[in-house]
Parts: structure tokens; sequence; C-alpha cells
């Protein structure tokens, strides 16, 4: 899960990594020219900063962050930010801070380190812009460090802190703190089951002070559990959910919305994506990704095939089931009960069966007899059958 | 031969609700060594439908039954919990079939148990594996093969079964199939299990399933290039339709927008057969493949 620039804030605020002061996250032009006019009247901020929250990045470029020395300029600002679309993204939230004095600019990460399986940090003198572009223009200035958990069974030691610092050839005036704050961003990182918490930029301010400026960060959803809080993250109007996609996750059920007409229902994703490969090889081109997942049971069934019906783009469904976990019978259940609660629906339904329990379903399939519902033995059939009937 | 698993494989199971009680049924029907199940309240008792005992401790399972692999079946949050337990009851191969183990948690347990410990762990959220004819340990379906010459390794567990099961109808079947699991950090890589098969002499091709995300297949097919070139080798990399930049589904399984090239599909896919390996669009391909490579 991606948190927005001033969520990312307020987790490094709670974790003791240093941030600017407190801004205020705002929906209209009116909300903006409030929160500018208190930071600017009031406070005796020389200027403010407008930024859109959207997760995508690229935000400035595209003219989503910008510098308002005035309440007139903030006002402007964010009836050109609010609206905007970055990358797909509709930015319906700013967000409005006092603007910090920026003497220069760094970089610095901490993410899951996948070939490694441990952390990467990454840090360069050189922030402020695409640091992929100085990784190749410059790449001596990069400095990535991988961290295994046995380095680190009280937090990230302060040498190594130092030792990356030193190595990224940070200013000596300010690398001390530098690697304090490191340590504290690793600890946000491990507290908060982070697998991204990136600075850019990482800056040092007029009074020689090191702050995050910006702050991304991606929350570990598995870890959901053991975080009272992570439910709170969502926002409307910034995670752009597709509705069925929203509804879908809700439910558990992974589900990603896409641009055909064949709907593909499936359990496991590596099947369903197998699904959807198949489908465009036989001309057709799937509607959605529904993983019900491992040990579908007949109630997830039905309301996973309620969600695909109920896109209206969806003109033929292929429900694709190769059973381990999940058996025959399950499935075969899940489907009767989904067109029993739908009631009259004017997709077909193209079941292909297999693995545990199959016979089972096939059997209870076929003495339900249901007029909406066409079985076929191999997933090539099913797949041909689905692509025929979304175009018929 | 088989790899990783065979006739002396003695099972503990982790988690005896209803899904490890399915399960670990199914193996034990098939012939798999079921010694006992763990559960910290229930020690002492009798697992009924399996007809062997309980512990409290998995070291107790090691101890009074000899166990020597375990499969997990306890809940995400236990997950990491219970595959150290096993490691320090001295369990040898572990198997963990759960899915949804955070990543953090999965970091630690890879640096203990798999980097410091040199102990074999094969998932978590995987189906497992088997070794037709020997021990089925997971949540594979067995009945759709049998004991053949195709090693199968696969990050996908569904696809798994369509490839065994198209395999099995051309007459084909399995030395050992493993399911990795499609998660960031898994304690087998793709490589771990290619090797394997190259040092068993039982297994004369391997089948091996990818998906979009992460560099995995390509240092599996480089690997390949170099020490087994006249092995037949044929792949299939899931997801040639995935958008970019979506996660679907496995936690891996995403096209990173920004990322270092070679994680879609179809990159993957030119990457594989310049190495020469067969490479498939979908299962019933990859298949195919394998059918007229072992036909030469």
């Amino acid at each position: 899960m991606d948190l927005v620039e001033f969520q990312g804030k307020q987790l490094f605020r709670r974790n003791g990594v240093p941030v600017p002061a407190e801004g205020t996250a705002c929906r209209t032009v009116e909300e903006v020219e409030a929160a500018a006019r208190g930071y600017i009247e009031t406070d005796g901020a020389s200027a403010v900063m407008v930024k859109a929250q959207v997760k995508t990045g690229g935000r400035g470029k595209a003219g989503g962050v910008k510098y308002a020395p005035s309440v007139d300029d903030a006002r402007e600002h964010a009836s050109n930010i609010l609206g905007l679309d970055i990358k797909g993204h509709t930015v319906n939230v700013v967000y409005v801070e006092p603007a910090s004095d920026i003497d220069e600019e760094y970089y610095l990460s901490v993410m899951h380190d996948r070939v490694n399986k441990g952390e990467l940090i990454i840090c360069s003198r050189e922030g402020g812009v695409d640091i992929e572009e100085v990784n190749r223009t410059n790449p001596d200035a990069v400095v990535k460090r991988t961290v295994l958990p046995s380095e680190r069974e009280n937090g990230l030691p302060k040498e190594i802190a130092l030792e990356v610092m030193t190595q990224a050839n940070m200013p000596e005036d300010v690398r001390d703190e530098a690697a304090d704050l490191l340590v504290q961003l690793f600890a946000a990182y491990l507290a908060e089951d982070a697998t991204l918490a990136e600075i850019n930029p990482l800056i040092k301010n007029g009074e020689g002070r090191i702050i995050a400026l910006d702050a991304k960060v991606t929350l570990d959803g598995n870890a959901a559990f053991r975080h009272d809080g992570y439910g709170e993250w969502q926002i409307e109007g910034i995670d752009n959910d597709d509705p069925l996609e929203a509804e879908a996750k809700s439910k558990g059920i992974q589900y990603v919305k896409l641009d055909g007409s064949v709907g593909v229902l499936g359990n496991g994703a590596g099947l369903v994506m197998a699904t959807l490969d198949v489908v465009a090889q036989n001309g057709g081109r799937a509607a959605n990704f529904l993983d019900v997942g491992g040990g579908a049971s007949a109630d997830a069934m039905a309301q996973s095939l309620g969600l695909v019906l109920s896109d209206p783009d969806v003109k033929s469904v292929f429900v694709n089931i190769f059973g381990g976990i999940t058996r025959g019978e399950e499935v075969a259940n899940g489907i009767i009960e989904a067109t029993r609660r739908l009631g009259d629906f004017p997709q077909k339904l193209v079941i292909r069966l297999d693995g545990t329990n199959a016979e089972e379903g096939r059997r209870i399939l076929e003495e339900a007899n249901l007029p909406s519902v066409v079985s076929k033995p191999t997933m090539q059939e099913a797949a041909a059958e689905a692509v025929r009937l979304a175009s018929a | 031969m088989s790899i990783f698993i065979d006739e002396s494989t003695k099972v503990v199971v982790q988690g005896i609700g209803s899904q490890g009680t399915f399960h670990a049924k199914r193996n034990q029907d098939y012939g798999t060594s079921i010694v006992a199940g763990t559960h910290p309240k229930k020690g002492g008792t009798t697992w009924d439908e399996l007809g062997v005992p309980v512990y409290a401790t998995v070291k107790e399972a090691v101890e009074e039954a000899g166990a020597n692999t375990s499969m997990v079946m306890v809940p995400a949050p236990f997950t990491k919990g219970a595959i150290l337990e096993a490691y320090e009851a001295g369990i040898q191969t572990i198997v963990a079939i759960t899915e949804g183990v955070p990543v953090h948690d999965m970091t630690e347990v890879y640096d203990t148990v798999v980097r410091r410990g040199g102990v074999r762990l094969i998932g978590p959220n995987c189906p497992g594996l088997i070794s037709p004819g020997k021990s089925n340990v997971g949540i594979i379906p067995a009945d759709i093969t049998m004991p053949g010459k195709v090693g199968l390794v696969s990050r996908s567990g569904t696809l798994t079964y369509q490839i065994m099961h198209e395999l099995a109808q051309a007459g084909i079947g399995i030395s050992t199939c493993v399911g990795i699991g499609g998660d960031p950090v898994i304690g087998t890589q793709f490589l771990d299990v290619i090797q394997a098969f190259a040092e068993d002499p039982e297994t004369e091709a391997i089948a091996f399933v990818g998906e979009i995300g992460g560099s995995e297949e390509q240092k599996a097919g480089e690997w390949i290039r170099d020490n087994i070139p006249d092995t037949p080798v044929v792949g299939y990399i899931a997801g040639f339709e995935a958008p970019e930049g979506k996660q679907m589904g496995h936690a891996g399984a995403i096209v990173k927008e920004g990322g270092p090239g070679g994680e879609s599909a179809a990159e993957k896919k030119e990457i594989l057969e310049s190495f020469g390996i067969s490479v498939a669009m979908n299962p019933s391909e990859a298949a195919q493949l394998m059918i007229e490579r072992l036909g030469d």
C-alpha cells in the first residue's frame, strides 16, 4: 500500500524522522487559501509550497509542485493543481506546508532488497532530481548498501549509517546528523512494516539542519494484522481505485480491471495470468483479472462472479479452475449459488474445472443444468468459447 | 531418485486446522509418511483423521516420531514463529504453504533458516512439492500426474497443475515438481531447484513456469546455458497480458514502472530464448514443446 507525501511525513514524524513543520491537506482552493494565509500572515512563513498528493512519481515535472510566496500565488497554484491529471491520477488533494530554506539537496532511501533478501540503503549527495538519471550519468555518486537482518538486530547500527554517509561523500558538517536520520528512517521502515521509505530530496536547510522534504512510503499490506492504523491510510479521492477494485479489496479478492470484454475468474494468480494470455491468443481481450485465491469457498465464488458480472463491459465470463487447495464441489456450488443470487443476467459462463474433487464439481454442475453455464474440458477450448461468446 | 523429498520423508504438520487436516490426509492417502501434527494446546492427543499423535512442539515430533520434514499450514501471523520453531527443532526440510506472510518476517526467517542455517525451506505461499510415487508434501493434487523424468519448477501453484496435467495426458510423468511460491522472499529459488534437477539422474528434462517481475528466470536461464546446454528445458512466463505497474495477485507479480529492464513476460521470453531455452506463450504450448523435445 502506497502512502502519499503528507501521510509519509506523518509516519516519519511519529517515528522521529525530522520533517518540516506540519502542513495542511486541502481539497478545495478555499482551504488552500485559508491554510496559506495562516502560515504566511499568522505564523510568519516567507512562503508556502502547494503539492499535489498523488500516488505516482514525476509530480514536479507535471506542474504538481509549486512555490507560493503569497496567499494569492497559493490560490492560483491550487486552482491549477486541483483536478490536474498526473499520469492517470487526478489530483483531488493538495498539501500546503511552509516552504523550507534549501541549502543543499540529497537522496536517501531504504527499501526491500529482493535480490539479497535484506534491506537496501541508497544514498546520494545529488538529490532532488531523477535518481535513476544520476545513477546512469554519475554512478559513483550513488551509494548502495545492503543490510542483512543479522547486521541489525537492534536496529541499524550508527557505524553503518556513518559508513554510508562517508561513502556518499556527504558534507562533513552534516554527516553525523544525516547518519542519525538514516538510523531513524531505518527504524521507521522496520516498525511500520514498510517495503520502501524514500526521501527525495533530503535537504540541508538554511539553518544547516537535515530534514526530509518529501516522503514516499510503501507499506506491506500483509502486515496489516499487527498495525491497527493501516485502514486509516486509505483516503477517499487519493486511492483512485476502480469502484469494483475497491469492492473486491474489501472482500479480500484480488481483482484488477482491464479493458477487454471477457470476464476472467480463476484460482491462483499464475493461472489467472495464463488465462489472460490464452484469451488474448484466441483473439479476445480480458475485461479483468480476478483471483478467487486459495481454498475459495462457495461464498467467495459467488461474490467473485457477482463482481465480474456487474461490470457492463463483460460480455462473457471464463471461469478457469484448477483445484489444489480449492475443491471442485465448492466451486460448483459457488457457481450455482451465484446464479441463484444474481437472478437473470445476459452473459454466459464458460467453465473449465480440473484438479481436486473436479469430477464431483462437474457432476454437480451437470445435474444443476444451468442455462447460463457452458462446460468445456480444456483451457484452450474454454478460452475459444468465451471469446466467441463475447464477440457474438 | 527425486529431489528434496523421497520415501524416507517423515512429515510433521504444523497447523492441524481444517485446511491442514484436509491436505495432510490427502498426502497420507497418497502414501506420504505423515508422522505427527503439532498444536500448542493439544499435545498428547491423537490427530483422529490421520491416526497419528499430536505434540505441543515440533521438537517432540522430531524426538518421538522421527520427523525430518515439516509442512507449515498455520495462519500468516504465526508462520514466522512456526518456521523458526521447526528450524530450531532440527528439521532439515521445511515446506511453508501459508500465503500472506509479511515481507519483514520472511526476510528474517530467510537470514536465520536458509542463509545461516542451511536448511531447505520451500515457500511460503507455495503449493509444496511432489515426487510422484514417493511423497507429496503440500497441496498439489497428486492424481493428475505420475512418476516420470520431467523436473518441474514453478512460482505459481495452479499453473503447475495445468502443465503437469497436460504432460500426463501425453503420457509424460514427473520426477519432482516443486512449487517455490511467488512471494518477494522465498526460501528456495528457481536456480536452486534447477541445479538440484541437473544433479538428479532421474530428471532428464526440465520445465519451468515463471512470471512477470524480478529476474530469477534470467539468472536460472544463464546457468542452464552455461552448465546443462544439452538438457531439454522448456519455460513459460505467465503474464504476457499483464499491464505495467499493476499488481497481479502475487506480491512478486508486477511489471515495475521504470524498474530495471527484463521484468515483463515478453522481455523474459526473449532473454531466455537467447540462452537456448524454448519458451511457450501459454501452458498448453509449454506442455506441447516438452512433448516435442522429449520425442526427439
